[in-house]
């Protein structure tokens, strides 16, 4: 059985290097290939593994070697592996390997074919780390080896040049209505990498403070003792953790970096921040839950959040016509019900959300790569239109995916978001779930808006006379996100088996609701996501858009448009007083000070070099001076200190 | 009254004093050969000294070589001596110096 | 008593010579006090009972050495005073005096009081049967069998010695060892190759 766990961790990181020997050369199809069968082993390896833990109920769990051993420190490579970390596993390789075989597609024009693919396994390495590890350090190794990756990843095309801020709404590269997602890929890798940096410090802090009262790392350690420790110890630690999660799930305020990663290729999106990076947040959240649930509030504030983030999300989704961001918003928004489920202790539907949401999630992102590539990197939805027969298997499977997404009955959707407002509603959270409610709605319509955009409707392009040719792909992409969808459809139906397996590691927790309620609330959530959907086709079957040119002038589009201005709150009040800070860093304590300092060491050297160089004249008189002064002093030395005799 | 050792001794240490003043004084490279010359004899009065007092004979032995050395120093001292001033015509000792400083 | 008076007498005569030496501007007369000085000393190594070096101090040092500087002399302008410049009288003076008080002190602290033993005593002749007793006769035996090598070598060196002042003086010899200015050794090289006998 280790073995396999070798084989899954190893198998990506071995692509990932084959890769990178090819990384400078011209396209070659070997790399992709090879990347994608060895991931695929990895997935093999994985789903072994998952039938072993389910049938045996065994835990895997063994170091792989000693890392720090020093005194009193001990930490090593350890890996686990039980329900929730091989859940993670297979999803985490099932989503990256049907990427992978779709990148082949994708990316088959791409002067850096190769380079992509070596990133994108050592992305999938470093999760698995992150997943499969037994410590707190292993953990954060992962996490940062995520965090580079993707930063690799999302300036991919580093070399495309920055796009000027305007305030014109169509242009502004912080505005959803504009055609670009950021202000360069370069702009925004940079972006996701220091604001998961700065959230980064908080969970170091959380870490050092687990480490200080504890003296270990281990999971199995820290959980056992965690309730040795003083109230506030432990809000502290819990609150530092979660500020972690927050930056690699991009809660509120680290919230920008998710919509502006869109600039990478669609891959990197689908699987970074549909299925597994924003994931890990959520991930930690859940494996760390003993230290959780020994402080609730902690728990309903990250509820909250989560809940404002979803709703926060889903309304900037409404208006937006840039097709990835409408995207990745719904991604943020069902990182916010993820988020509301651990927050109130229901760790397993969290992470069956996870899993229900990396399916259907990713495969809308790769589906809308087949749109992008089929129409010239197009991306602004108005700009596409009745593509339904071009693509009918990228249509098809699209729709089924929004579907999930907007949680139409008995599609995985409906049974995770079903579970999240049960809960909600149980644990006497009204007004979360009301939040949440409303976010279905708006959920359902958005994504059904993008859906009749881009494949029903008049030919917009036709019309505009932009020349492009949709095609359907290659039909191993097709292939490659048939599997998806069909989860995306059927995962949601193993609920009790899942259940039954996930609480040998997770807690038992039911959602405190009568059948009748129960079925009343999903009576009432059905309702509402149907109407959404139902609304987004009509109104479009009738009038072709949505909104008319007196909305667009309001006040409340233009806020949604331009993402409620926090960017330009950031770039205004964070990004330039820091740059004046650093300018004068630079200009007066490096330049002037520290160099000066240096400097002057170098010039005084220099200086008595020239003066002690006058002592060699040459003259024999003065040299004889020199030495009766040298002897002088000796003498007084051996006068002073001899006189002990 | 007793002549001591330490009579001796000053007066060999007031001897040395007065050839170190001329060595440091002395511009001529002549007179410096004396004051180093008046050095040598002061040390070889402390030596003498010291062997009559402590009823050793060692610091005679001394004495006697360091008046064999001097012997033979003034020898080539003064062979180089005249060479140079067959060159320079002048025996100041800052003649001696070509390095600028 | 005749040995206090002698002592100092001596003592204060020797001084003034000396500091004739130093201090004068007359080459001829430093020479002068010099040898005077020198003969002083003798007299000091007699009152100490050194007979053998008295002796020795006269002959070699005032007799040897001083003539070897009056021989020199007659090489250099002797007759117009010596020039000299010092640029930092005070600082000679201080220099000096500072380093023979230290030194006195040095010397003085510990002998008074310490207790050596002698390896070779005064009187060493007096162990050997049928030697007369005497200052000579001590050196004599102390010289021939301790410091026998010692005198080897310092045989060796005046050799050494008495070579390189001919060397240094003959008339040929001094091409290879001072530097000739260029003209100079033109002229020798031309000299060389035109075989002339110079």
């Amino acid at each position: 059985m280790e073995n396999y766990v070798l084989v899954a961790l190893f198998a990506p990181l071995v692509g990932s290097l084959f890769a990178a020997l090819f990384g400078n050369s011209k396209k070659t199809q070997i790399t992709g290939i090879v990347t994608s069968v060895l991931l695929a082993v990895s997935l093999i390896a994985s789903i072994n593994l998952a039938y072993h833990i389910f049938t045996t109920e065994e835990i895997i769990h063994f170091s792989l070697k000693d890392w720090i051993v020093l005194g009193n420190v001990n930490i090593p490579f350890g890996i686990v592996v039980d329900q929730v970390s091989v859940t993670m596993m297979v999803v985490v390789t099932m989503v990256s390997t049907m990427v992978h075989i779709h990148s082949n597609g994708y990316m088959d024009h791409d002067k850096s074919f190769n380079r992509f693919f070596s990133y994108l396994s050592a992305f999938v390495f470093s999760m698995m780390i992150l997943v499969m590890s037994d410590n707190f350090a292993g953990l954060f190794i992962g996490w940062e080896g995520v965090g580079l990756c993707s930063w690799l990843l999302i300036g991919f095309w580093y070399d495309k040049a920055d796009i000027e801020k305007s305030d014109d709404i169509e242009k502004s590269p912080f505005s959803t209505l504009s055609p670009y997602s950021s202000i360069s890929p370069s702009y925004a890798a940079n972006e996701a990498f220091i604001m998961n940096r700065v959230a980064d410090l908080g969970m170091l802090i959380g870490i050092f403070l687990i480490y200080w009262n504890l003296g270990t790392l281990q999971y199995d350690a820290v959980f056992a003792n965690i309730s040795t420790l003083t109230h506030s110890t432990i809000v502290a630690i819990a609150i530092f953790l979660f500020i972690g999660a927050m930056g690699k799930s991009a809660q509120f305020p680290f919230n920008t970096w998710l919509a502006n990663a869109m600039e990478g290729p669609t891959p990197v999106s689908a699987l970074i921040h549909a299925a597994t990076m924003v994931t890990a947040g959520v991930y930690l959240v859940i494996r760390a839950n003993e230290i959780f649930t020994v402080v609730p509030e902690v728990g309903y504030f990250i509820a909250s959040l989560g809940a404002f983030v979803a709703i926060f999300a889903a309304s900037q989704a409404l208006v937006a016509t840039n097709m990835k961001k409408i995207i990745a918003y719904s991604t943020l928004s069902q990182l916010g019900y993820m988020f509301v489920a651990a927050g109130l202790g229901a760790y397993w539907i969290a992470l069956f959300h996870l899993a229900t949401h990396a399916f259907f999630k990713s495969v809308l992102f790769l589906g809308a790569g087949n749109v992008m590539h089929a129409m010239n990197d197009e991306i602004n939805i108005k700009r596409m239109g009745g593509l339904k027969k071009h693509m009918p298997y990228t249509a098809l499977i699209m729709t089924i995916a929004s579907a999930a997404l907007a949680g139409f009955p008995f599609l995985a959707g409906f049974y995770s978001k079903e579970l999240i407002l049960a809960s909600a509603f149980g644990q006497h959270a009204y007004i979360l779930w009301a939040i949440l409610w409303l976010t279905a709605g708006l959920t359902a319509f958005y994504s059904f808006r993008l859906v009749m955009y881009v494949f029903h409707g008049r030919e917009t392009h036709v019309d505009l006379n932009l020349g492009y040719h949709p095609h359907e792909s290659y039909g191993y992409v097709i292939a490659a996100m048939t599997p998806l969808a069909i989860l995306a459809i059927i995962s949601g139906w193993w609920e009790h088996e899942f259940v039954e397996f996930i609480t040998h590691a997770l807690p038992v927790f039911h959602p405190h609701v009568t059948d009748s309620t129960n079925l009343i609330l999903m009576v009432v959530t059905i309702s509402v996501s149907l109407f959404g959907m139902g609304f987004a086709y009509f109104k479009f079957s009738k009038d072709g858009k949505y909104y008319g040119e007196a909305m667009k002038n309001t006040f409340v589009y233009k806020l949604l448009a331009n993402q409620y201005y926090f960017p330009h709150f950031i770039e205004n009040f964070i990004n330039k007083p820091y740059l004046a800070l650093s300018k004068f860093s630079w200009k007066e304590i490096d330049m002037k000070i520290i160099d000066a300092i240096v400097d002057g060491i170098a010039g005084l050297i220099y200086d008595g070099g020239k003066a002690s160089r006058t002592v060699q004249t040459g003259n024999l008189s003065k040299a004889l001076k020199l030495m009766t002064m040298g002897i002088v002093v000796l003498l007084i030395l051996v006068l002073i200190f001899g006189s002990t005799k | 009254m007793e002549v001591t050792l330490n009579d001796y001794l000053i007066l060999s240490t007031i001897l040395f004093a007065i050839g170190l003043l001329g060595a440091i004084r002395r511009k001529n490279l002549l007179m410096l050969f004396f004051a180093t010359e008046i050095m040598l004899n002061a040390v070889n009065v402390g030596m003498a000294a010291i062997s009559k007092f402590h009823g050793d004979l060692t610091g005679q032995i001394f004495a006697f070589f360091i008046v064999a050395i001097a012997a033979s120093e003034v020898a080539v001292g003064l062979g180089l001596l005249i060479l140079w001033f067959k060159r320079r015509n002048t025996l100041n000792l800052d003649s001696l110096q070509k390095m600028e400083g | 008593m005749f040995e206090v008076v002698a002592f100092y007498l001596f003592a204060i005569l020797t001084i003034v010579m000396f500091v004739i030496t130093v201090t004068t501007k007359n080459a001829l007369y430093a020479l002068s006090s010099l040898a005077a000085g020198m003969i002083f000393i003798s007299a000091f190594f007699f009152l100490l009972e050194a007979d053998f070096l008295g002796v020795v101090q006269i002959i070699v040092y005032t007799g040897a050495v001083m003539a070897l500087y009056a021989f020199g002399m007659m090489f250099f302008d002797t007759i117009s005073d010596v020039e000299e410049k010092i640029a930092n009288p005070r600082l000679t003076f201080l220099l000096t005096g500072l380093v023979a008080l230290v030194v006195v002190v040095i010397i003085v602290s510990p002998i008074v009081g310490a207790n050596i033993t002698a390896h070779y005593p005064v009187g060493i002749s007096g162990n050997f049967p049928g030697v007369i007793v005497g200052n000579v006769q001590d050196i004599g035996i102390v010289l021939f069998t301790k410091y026998l090598i010692p005198f080897e070598l310092a045989a060796v060196m005046l050799l050494v010695a008495m070579i390189g002042g001919i060397i240094l003086a003959g008339k040929k010899m001094d091409m290879d060892l001072v530097q000739d200015t260029v003209q100079e050794q033109n002229h020798l090289h031309s000299d060389f190759n035109n075989k002339k006998d110079v």
